[in-house]
C-alpha cells in the first residue's frame, strides 16, 4: 500500500506510538495515508480505537517478524 | 505536585479493607469492559489515554476532589503520563506501578487455618481470581495449584523455614500458567498431576490417583486425593487433615466449574454432576471448601480469604441445587460465558508443548479467569 508518510515507532512503549502517530497525522493532509511501524503489542488495539474515535480510517494492518504495520487514512 | 507510584499490594489492601479509591482507567474501552480492578468500595471512570493527549481539562470536573485518585493502564506508561497531566492541574494523584500486568501477578498470602504443628495459607491473586495453597507442617510444605510467580512461593517457604516436598495441580489449568513444574524443578520437590489430564504432557511427573495419600511433617498431615472429574476429566480434589476440601475448579463459593474448556462439555457434564451431586455429598458437611478461583468480590471474606463450609454451599450455591438433570445439563453446556483468553495456548504451555517468554506469558494471562458457570 502506498503511504504519504512513514512513522517508525519500533521499540517505543505505550503511550509513545500513539503520541507520535497523532503528531505525524498533523503533518499530512486529509485523505493522505500514514504508515506506522511499531513493536508494542498494545498498539494494535489502541491504534484501532484511536483511529475510530478520531474518525480516521484504519485501512490495513499486518504483522511480520514481530513488527506491526498500520496504514491510516486521515479524515 | 509530585506524582506517586502506588504498588499493587497497596491497591490489594484497599480492596480487602473496602477503602475508598477513585480509579481513572485509561486503557481503551474494550480492555476496560473485559477486565478491571474489582472492588465494591471503588469508583471508576474509563477514558482512554489517547483521548487525553491534548489535555485533561475536560474530565477534571468529573473527578471527585475528596477521594484518593489512582490512574491505571495496561503497563504503566500511559497512566504515568495522565497522572502527570492531572498533577499539573493541581490534583493529588498516583498511578499503578507496573499497570494491570503487575496487578494480574500480585499474590496476597492469607492464613486460612491451623494444621497439626503447622498452618494452611491461601495465596489470593486478586487481579485474576486465582487461589493457590501452601500447607506447612513440622518444617515441610506442600503447594497446590501454584501460579507462575514461583518466587513468591519459594520465598514464603524460606521465610517460614520449611522445605517444599510436594507440589500438586488439581487439574490441567486452562486460564493461567501453572508454576508447579518450575517450583518442583527449583526445589527438588515431587510434582504431581492427575494422569488423565496429563496424557499429552512432555515432562516427567508423578501420577496422582484417587485415594493417594501424601504426608508432610513428622506428625503428618494427610493430603488425600479425591478423584472429582467434571471441569476436566482428571480433576482431583484434596482433603487436608480431614478438615479442608481443596475443590480445584469443580466447586466454587458462588458457582460451579464449567466442563467445556477442553472442548468436551457434552462428554464431561455427566462427570461434573456425579462429582457435585454424589461424590461431594458423601463428604462431611463440616469440611471447609477452598476453591482454586473466585469470580466476584462477594466471594471474598472480610479477612481477604475465600472459604466456606461445604454444608453451607449445599444450601446456598445454586449450582448444587438443580434437581432436574436436563436443566443442569443445559446450564453447563449452553449459554456459557466466553472462554478465558488464550486458553488453548495456556493448556499447551501447561503441557510443556510450548515455552513462551515472560512477555508472552503475561499477555496470555490478561483478563479474568472465567472458569465457572453461575446458575
Amino acid at each position: 500500500m502506498n503511504a504519504d508518510k512513514v512513522l517508525d515507532a519500533k521499540g517505543m512503549a505505550c503511550p509513545m506510538p500513539i503520541v507520535k502517530t497523532k503528531k505525524a497525522m498533523n503533518d499530512i493532509d486529509s485523505g493522505q495515508v500514514l504508515e506506522i511501524h511499531a513493536t508494542d503489542q498494545g498498539a494494535k488495539a489502541d491504534l484501532t480505537a484511536w483511529s475510530k474515535s478520531g474518525g480516521h480510517e484504519l485501512m490495513d494492518h499486518s504483522e511480520e517478524d514481530g513488527v506491526l504495520k498500520f496504514w491510516i487514512k486521515k479524515k | 505536585m509530585a506524582v506517586k507510584a502506588m504498588k499493587a499490594s497497596e491497591v490489594a489492601r484497599r480492596v480487602v479493607e473496602k477503602k475508598d479509591l477513585f480509579i481513572l482507567d485509561v486503557r481503551n474501552e474494550d480492555a476496560y469492559a473485559d477486565w478491571k480492578i474489582e472492588s465494591d468500595s471503588f469508583q471508576y471512570m474509563n477514558v482512554p489515554y489517547f483521548e487525553l493527549l491534548d489535555g485533561v481539562e475536560e474530565i477534571m470536573e468529573n473527578i471527585p476532589k475528596d477521594k484518593e485518585l489512582l490512574v491505571v493502564c495496561a503497563k504503566e506508561g500511559s497512566s504515568q503520563m495522565v497522572a502527570e497531566m492531572l498533577s499539573d492541574e493541581g490534583m493529588e494523584v498516583s498511578y499503578l506501578e507496573g499497570g494491570m500486568k503487575t496487578w494480574s501477578e500480585h499474590l496476597e498470602p492469607v492464613k486460612v487455618g491451623d494444621l497439626p504443628n503447622g498452618e494452611l495459607y491461601q495465596f489470593v491473586r486478586l487481579g485474576k481470581g486465582c487461589l493457590s495453597y501452601m500447607a506447612l507442617s513440622n518444617g515441610e510444605a506442600a503447594i497446590i495449584d501454584a501460579t507462575r510467580m514461583t518466587d513468591v512461593f519459594i520465598n514464603f517457604a524460606k521465610e517460614k523455614e520449611v522445605k517444599i516436598k510436594h507440589v500438586f495441580d488439581t487439574h490441567l489449568h486452562a486460564d493461567h500458567i501453572s508454576g508447579g513444574r518450575e517450583i518442583a524443578e527449583k526445589t527438588g520437590a515431587v510434582y504431581w498431576l492427575p494422569p488423565k489430564d496429563a496424557e499429552e504432557v512432555v515432562f516427567e511427573y508423578e501420577p496422582l490417583t484417587d485415594g493417594e495419600q501424601v504426608r508432610i511433617g513428622d506428625t503428618a498431615i494427610d493430603i488425600n486425593a479425591l478423584y472429582s472429574p467434571g471441569h476436566t476429566i482428571g480433576s482431583t480434589s484434596f482433603v487436608i487433615d480431614n478438615r479442608f476440601l481443596l475443590s480445584g475448579d469443580i466447586l466454587f463459593i458462588d458457582s460451579i466449574g464449567r466442563p467445556d474448556l477442553a472442548g468436551k462439555a457434552e462428554d464431561w457434564v455427566g462427570d461434573l454432576r456425579e462429582t457435585l451431586y454424589s461424590r461431594y455429598r458423601e463428604l462431611s458437611e463440616d469440611l471447609v471448601v477452598l476453591p482454586a478461583h473466585f469470580m466476584i468480590m462477594e466471594e471474598v471474606n472480610d479477612d481477604g480469604s475465600v472459604q466456606e463450609k461445604l454444608g453451607t454451599l449445599f444450601e446456598k450455591n445454586h449450582g448444587l441445587n438443580i434437581e432436574d438433570e436436563s436443566k443442569f445439563r443445559s446450564l453447563v453446556t449452553e449459554n456459557l460465558p466466553p472462554q478465558p483468553n488464550s486458553h488453548q495456548e495456556i493448556r499447551q504451555t501447561n503441557m510443556g508443548k510450548i515455552t513462551p517468554d515472560i512477555d508472552k506469558k503475561q499477555e496470555m494471562e490478561i483478563g479474568p479467569n472465567r472458569c465457572a458457570v453461575k446458575a
